[in-house]
């Protein structure tokens, strides 16, 4: 393997990565605070996408303002969906809401298929985003590069959010205790619809780097991106912002590594594989692990 | 007397007008939608067309098989049981056909596949039947299309391992373009994805560093392979891409822009190479209902459905096995897509045709005829 090749697989697989990354803090943002799996965060994503697709076509929107458009209604989509499956299970155990997450997932995706159809649609790739730069032979896509910034900047400012504003102080406190929470005067409900608001945009600004990097979108494209990023959340430790980002890096990596190794890889095989072994490193290492993360 | 002999005539006339079920398993939803939408149309034309056999009309039943391999044979299990469908159309995709098959023959249902073109769809299956070609065929064609036509030498295939048919026609053009290039070596590699992924940078990079003259890609879903072609020219790949009959679908077009121009693939039907006076018939009235011009899957729908009511029209019954036998005894039957006639595995074998994609449009190549 000579070096351009190589750098090309490595760009490709910090492109890949970015992406994987972007959707995997949505992810642990809500689990984070809530404690919840949020299995609906997939079809959050692909209803953004949609919102896009349909603010162009059906609007005649200006694609940028076509993108603020989706974030905010994936932000609302979010709020209502939190309100509709999860307030109302709030107080029980958290089995049903992880079973009203994935009912949510269900509703959301045959919902697509009524209403916008089962059939792929094309998404919009705004002229001045599509293109190629050629460094020294390797080839990289503008997209890629501004997903990186994206995700990069996404990182900083959930960051600033958790640890240095006073939302992100309530979020932190609900993170270890509700009704503890509660009792010191933090209003519980308009935390995590904050929470859920924030996690939603992420969930929308990861679908549109997403759709502009592989631009069709149908009511089941959440599901691929959605498991790859809870893996990846898992990975880096779910509930740490910092931690899905590496974990949706290395997912991007692996991807694209097992295809260099071995050209008839199965790739889901491989990477439940990766996660059992990690996972069994996780046990191992339990408790360094967890007061590492309790730590954060 | 008279009004036991009026009883008797009420009797036959409620019989009679208890309808025959034809139950159809298509991908309405998933990476296979458009296929199953596009036959849905031309079974739909059908429909319209001939509503009634043997005195009866006919019911039509959809059931979604979601491009999902379990769906389609529960699918087909619910057809047959819960419908009493007494024969079964489908289904787009050899992946979902397979299961599907091997339900309907188990349970004794004739079933007429429209355009799953994977051999083991209906091998060894006396129940299964189909009106396309198959895929040792189509591997063949365009190995040869690539070779004789195109002066390719080299080839790298970029396969869906997860499908059958992507797997099957992988491997048939494989061996059709080793065999016609005289060079063991001229496939320089074969390199898998699997269905549902949108990323194919690391395929394409490694297909890329092979340099061959031609890439095959036999993608079960057509938004992968417009997918995959676009990433490829982003890698700046100039290669020529090469595919099979899934890539006949608007999606293919919308999704690959620009990128998919020049690329060849092989399919089932063009309106401007049509072989039997009922394609005629068929294009004009398609145009007619639809405003718009048939894809071959429409016409392959179209082409099952009247196969399966003219084998009930032959069998004089609604009954599966007679309508099996009838199925098996087809001889030069008069379809939209061209005289279909069944072997003993109950494959059609017919023409197929190679398009190319111009100016964003699928444009007629040429016809190629199977050799004896």
């Amino acid at each position: 393997m000579n070096l351009t090749l190589f750098l090309q697989h490595l760009a490709n697989g910090v492109a890949l990565g970015f992406v994987f990354g972007l959707v995997a803090i949505g992810y642990t943002l809500v689990y984070g605070v809530v404690k919840l799996v949020n299995f609906a965060h997939g079809d959050i994503f692909m209803m953004a996408a949609f919102f896009v697709y349909y603010g162009i076509v059906l609007f005649s929107f200006p694609w940028w303002l076509s993108f603020l458009f989706a974030i905010f209604l994936t932000a609302l989509l979010g709020i209502s969906i939190e309100k509709v499956a999860y307030k109302p299970l709030r107080n029980a155990p958290r089995i049903s809401s992880l079973c009203s997450a994935i009912g949510m997932s269900f509703l959301l995706e045959n919902f697509a298929i009524v209403v916008f159809g089962g059939r792929q649609k094309p998404f919009y790739q705004p002229p001045v985003l599509n293109r190629t730069l050629n460094v020294w032979g390797v080839r990289i896509q503008l997209v890629t590069i501004i997903t990186i910034v994206v995700s990069i900047g996404a990182l900083f400012f959930l960051s600033y959010l958790v640890y240095k504003t006073k939302m992100g102080l309530a979020m932190r406190a609900l993170a270890y205790d509700f009704d503890t929470a509660r009792l010191m005067g933090i209003n519980v409900d308009r935390t995590i619809t904050f929470t859920f608001a924030v996690g939603s945009s992420l969930a929308a600004i990861s679908a549109i780097f997403w759709a502009l990097r592989y631009p069709q979108i149908w009511p089941f494209m959440g599901v691929f991106p959605g498991w790859r990023a809870f893996t990846a959340a898992i990975i880096g430790g779910i509930g740490s912002i910092k931690g899905a980002m590496v974990g949706g890096f290395l997912i991007g990596m692996i991807s694209i590594l097992l295809v260099v190794v071995s050209s008839r890889s199965r790739q889901d095989t491989e990477m439940l594989s990766f996660l059992l072994c990690w996972s069994s490193f996780y046990s191992l290492n339990q408790l360094v692990c967890l007061v590492k993360l309790r730590g954060k | 007397m008279k009004w036991v002999m009026s009883l008797l005539l009420l009797a036959t006339l409620v019989i009679a007008a208890e309808p025959i079920v034809i139950g159809v398993y298509e991908p309405m939803t998933g990476p296979y939608a458009a296929g199953g939408q596009m036959t849905m149309e031309g079974i739909y034309l059908a429909h319209e067309q001939v509503k009634e056999v043997l005195g009866r009309p006919i019911e039509l039943v959809l059931v979604d098989n979601k491009s999902d391999k379990v769906e389609a044979a529960n699918a087909v299990a619910r057809l047959i049981e819960y419908h009493k469908a007494v024969a079964i159309i489908g289904s787009y995709g050899s992946a979902v056909a397979i299961p599907g098959s091997e339900v309907a023959n188990k349970l004794g249902v004739p079933m007429v596949g429209c355009s799953p073109t994977n051999p083991l769809v209906t091998l060894g299956k006396p129940y299964a039947f189909r009106v396309c070609f198959i895929d040792p065929f189509q591997g063949t064609v365009m190995a040869q299309f690539a070779v004789e036509e195109l002066g390719a030498k080299t080839a790298v295939v970029i396969q869906d391992i997860a499908s059958d048919y992507s797997v099957g026609l992988s491997h048939y053009f494989q061996e059709a373009f080793k065999k016609l290039t005289n060079n063991k070596k001229s496939v320089l590699g074969v390199i898998s994805y699997q269905t549902g992924d949108q990323d194919f940078t690391a395929q394409l990079t490694f297909a890329n560093s092979k340099n061959p003259d031609v890439i095959f890609i036999p993608a079960a879903a057509y938004g992968e392979a417009a997918l995959i072609i676009k990433q490829a020219r982003e890698l700046g790949m100039k290669q020529i891409f090469l595919g099979g009959d899934t890539w006949e679908a608007p999606e293919f077009l919308e999704v690959g822009g620009k990128a998919v121009e020049g690329s060849y693939f092989s399919t089932h039907f063009d309106t401007e190479a049509t072989t039997t006076p009922r394609a005629a018939e068929f294009i004009k009235a398609f145009r007619a209902k639809y405003g718009k011009d048939p894809s071959a899957f429409a016409a392959l729908g179209y082409d099952a459905y009247m196969l399966v009511v003219d084998a009930i029209r032959r069998a004089g019954s609604a009954d599966p096995k007679a309508i099996r036998d009838a199925l098996a005894a087809t001889k030069n039957f008069e379809g939209a897509t061209g005289y279909i006639t069944l072997d003993q595995n109950g494959d059609a074998i017919k023409d197929a045709v190679i398009r190319v994609v111009k100016d964003g449009k699928f444009v007629y190549v040429t016809t190629v005829r199977p050799s004896e």
